[in-house]
């Protein structure tokens, strides 16, 4: 029907993509959907192969020249000047005004115009450091746009957007291919395929599999195509088996990262052998509970006790040797060296016991039957044991923080986030891990964005409205309209 | 504006110490290679200079004695570097950590009146006490204030330098010096024995070598090794792992500004025998001593070699000005060329830079 403007053939892998629609690139971690977006964006050189664009084979050898030819992309982690404003963010590295001046009030009103065309809400003078995460993926889109980008590469766009702020996005993707763009949109959620994408590429093993019109597929298809085997979408779940009290939080205050309350008199029980959801728009005081739980904020007031001992702002070691897990949000930024080995970030917390040192030494020998024996449970996938983290696979680096933070059988577990960013066979086994730690007996307080895994894992869901807790519900009785209410801070007088 | 055809700039997944050797290699040839400019504006034949330079370092008794005791107090300094390079706490202090070595030692030596067989002993632990105690200023500041630490480091090398201005100027200068702004000797047993007609103050030497030993065994096989590792590499994940940022970064302080200090006992103490200007007693080892444990890439165990390296050069500066009649202050050219290559060379660590010439 349409003509093929872009044609990509690289390391065997085909993909044609029309013109004006949204075509998704699906695949597990590691199945090449960056890194094959990378070689369009000029970020990586093919070694074989070529692209070809509007019918002329073209050779892509920069970011810059990639935005010559109208290319843009929008990387999972944005590439922003904090203390900028959008404005000076979205011109940055453009030749704009007269000589070294720039025309500033011209630069706002272009990009607002911009901005209210595709509904991209957001004030061109405002700091970047102020937006919320939803609003700093919109500047990274009005820097494409401006730069006249005609394709617009997306990388994961979703995983940091908070529902409403998915169907914001959504909704603006659509406007802006009906005005005869073209979206190549990365993902690994196949709701997400399902819901925008036009036609859809697998790829498996950096090798692409098919291409299907959304029209005629299904998830089922999808999941099998990308995982290689059929996927249970349900988990299996045993029935509860609830225990004594294990951690009370009561009236718990703190404050964020700007010096502004973001616990406000937060207050709830956990029991073992349970697992607690926390659902809540991002920014509710999520992040700021995880941390004064495990001793990386401090409260300013309040009472958390676990097992009937005070908790609240002991150290963090203090509150790991009390037999609290911590699987933070950020794996690469916090929970892993990322410069350090396999071996020696399965030991980051417990290097300074026996038998991994002996006094002053550590014992090499002993960190690496941990390694191998970690390896082999978890089933990391690394080559070795002395490789380091930071060349692994989202979901291999979050094997390896479970493993480092679930051995000596924890009784409570603060899991935040545990399986975001990650594929569909490891967002299985992570689920699984926790699972079968609930069923040991632990509690698990689990922090998450996405509602279907709060839903789906959860025996109680607890939803966090500006710091405070509106509501606990039993999970079997939940309704997601009504904690989509909660999430919005509506029906607080029926706490 | 578009990147060449024939240009390929990739980020390097990992990193053998093979392509890190080359790599560091090839910078200090490519410096050599600029330095060779400067001598042929000079009307020097480069490959004679060089010829010159190594002949001078190396090729005699007493040349070798002079380049290995230049070499002694970049191995010291540049051990204790590495150990705070690590943790990437940035000291540009060592300067002044070795001169407040140099004048606790000397005032040990001049003033304590400890029997004989005590006095070097002391001098050493009063050296390393006072070097350290200068690098733990700006440690302090830094953790507990935020106060950036390669500002205060390099200010609290000032405040050395006039101190010891002051000393030797007033209240230390020696009765005996006739007028020059010096102490007095040191008494016999303040004195580091030497290798025989040579300046080479081999007990530190040894002390160096030891402690380049001890400080590669602390980084690799100690629990404080890996929380300095952990710290320098992500503090974020340290502090997430229960590991004190304030005692790792004290303890790497204390290395580095202690190991300085004991540089400094040896300058005073194995060569002038008494307290001089700053500026005789150390000509910038300290800041030479950065450049000597960034090339050895933060490996305590290369600081042997690369020691070594940076004092062939400085003797080269002896032979510059003697042989050649050039200015001494080339050898400045050169470290200056070596560290920049070796700043530039990072680049071709972390990416993969290849070229083709292949048709489109």
């Amino acid at each position: 029907m349409k003509r093929f403007p872009g044609v990509v053939a690289s390391n065997g892998v085909n993909l044609a993509v029309r013109k004006g629609e949204i075509h998704c690139l699906l695949g597990e971690n590691g199945a090449g959907k960056t890194t094959l977006m990378r070689i369009l964006y000029g970020l990586y050189q093919p070694d074989e192969g070529e692209i070809i664009l509007n019918g002329k084979a073209v050779r892509i050898s920069s970011p810059r020249a990639a935005l010559s030819y109208h290319i843009g992309m929008v990387h999972q982690h944005f590439r922003l000047v904090p203390t900028l404003t959008v404005a000076e963010n979205v011109v940055l590295g453009l030749n704009e005004g007269t000589g070294p001046f720039l025309n500033y009030k011209q630069t706002c009103k272009k990009i607002s115009d911009i901005a209210d065309k595709y509904g991209l809400v957001v004030d061109p003078r405002a700091k970047v450091w102020q937006l919320t995460v939803g609003q700093r993926q919109r500047v990274e889109i009005l820097k494409a746009l401006y730069r006249e980008a005609s394709i617009l590469i997306m990388d994961e766009p979703t995983s940091v957007l908070t529902p409403q702020e998915v169907d914001q996005l959504f909704s603006t993707l659509r406007t802006l291919v009906d005005d005869g763009l073209t979206i190549i949109f990365i993902t690994h959620k196949l709701d997400e395929v399902m819901e925008i994408s036009d036609r859809v590429t697998v790829l498996r093993k950096g090798k692409a599999i098919a291409t299907v019109n959304t029209a005629e597929t299904n998830k089922a298809q999808l999941a099998e195509l990308m995982v290689g085997r059929e996927v249970v979408f349900r988990l299996e779940k045993n029935e509860v088996n609830r225990g004594e009290k294990i951690l009370v939080v009561d009236d718990v205050h703190a404050l964020n990262d700007r010096g502004l309350p973001a616990l406000r008199g937060t207050s709830f029980d956990l029991y073992e052998g349970e697992i607690l959801g926390v659902a809540g728009v991002s920014g509710n005081g999520q992040r700021e509970l995880a941390e004064v739980l495990t001793g990386l904020r401090r409260a300013r007031r309040g009472h958390v006790t676990l097992e009937g001992r005070a908790m609240i702002n002991c150290s963090a070691r203090e509150i790991s040797d009390m037999g609290v897990a911590h699987v933070p949000t950020e794996r690469k930024r916090i929970g892993t060296v990322p410069n350090m080995t396999v071996r020696d970030n399965l030991i980051l917390k417990t290097y300074r016991k026996p038998p991994f040192s002996h006094g002053m030494f550590l014992d090499n020998r002993a960190a690496e039957e941990n390694a191998r024996k970690a390896m082999d449970e978890y089933q990391i996938m690394a080559p070795s044991i002395d490789t380091a983290v930071k060349v692994l696979s989202g979901g291999n680096i979050q094997r390896v923080v479970l493993a480092r933070e679930l051995s000596g059988d924890p009784r409570l577990i603060i899991a935040a986030h545990p399986t975001y960013g990650l594929d569909v066979g490891a967002t299985e086994q992570v689920r699984e891990i926790l699972l079968a730690q609930r069923d040991r007996g632990a509690g698990i307080l689990l922090i998450s964005e996405d509602l279907e895994e709060i839903m789906t894992m959860s025996d109680r869901i607890l939803v966090l409205f500006e710091g405070r807790v509106m509501g606990v519900i039993d999970a079997k009785a939940a309704q997601i309209e009504r904690i989509g209410l909660m999430m919005a801070g509506i029906e607080e007088e029926e706490k | 504006m578009r990147a060449p055809n024939w240009l390929k700039i990739e980020r390097r997944p990992t990193v053998s110490g093979r392509t890190v050797f080359i790599i560091s290699v090839s910078a200090i040839l490519a410096a050599l290679l600029v330095a060779a400019i400067f001598f042929a504006v000079f009307g020097v034949s480069p490959i004679h200079a060089y010829g010159l330079i190594l002949k001078g370092a190396l090729g005699s008794r007493l040349g070798l004695a002079e380049t290995v005791r230049r070499a002694i107090p970049l191995l010291l300094i540049g051990v204790g570097l590495t150990i705070a390079f690590r943790a990437l706490f940035w000291n540009i202090g060592a300067e002044g950590q070795l001169l407040m070595g140099a004048i606790a030692a000397a005032g040990v030596a001049l003033f304590s009146g400890l029997p004989d067989p005590l006095l070097l002993p002391a001098m050493f632990i009063a050296g390393f006490a006072s070097g350290a105690a200068w690098g733990l200023i700006p440690a302090v500041l830094k953790v507990k204030l935020g106060i950036n630490d390669v500002i205060t480091t390099l200010m609290m090398n000032y405040i050395a330098i006039y101190l010891m201005e002051w000393l030797i100027h007033g209240p230390w200068k020696g009765p005996t010096a006739r007028g020059f702004a010096y102490t007095d000797q040191f008494p016999r047993a303040a004195w580091i024995p030497t290798l025989y007609g040579t300046r080479v103050h081999w007990p530190t030497l040894v002390l160096g070598l030891l402690l380049a030993l001890v400080m590669y065994i602390l980084v690799t096989r100690t629990k404080s090794g890996f929380e300095i590792r952990v710290v320098g590499e992500n503090p974020d994940a340290a502090r997430f792992a229960g590991i004190s940022q304030f005692k790792t970064t004290l303890l790497v302080m204390l290395i580095a500004g202690g190991f300085a200090g004991l540089a400094g006992v040896g300058e005073v103490a194995g060569i002038h025998h008494k307290l001089l200007g700053p500026l005789n007693i150390s000509m910038g080892y300290g800041y030479t001593a950065i450049i000597v444990a960034w090339l050895a890439r933060r490996n305590p165990l290369a600081v042997i070699i690369t020691s070594f390296l940076f004092a062939i050069i400085i003797s080269g500066g002896d032979v510059i000005k003697v042989s050649l009649g050039l200015p001494f202050q080339l050898i400045n050219v050169f470290n200056g060329l070596i560290l920049f290559f070796l700043i530039g060379s990072e680049v071709f660590i972390r990416y993969k830079v290849s070229f083709s010439f292949r048709r489109q």
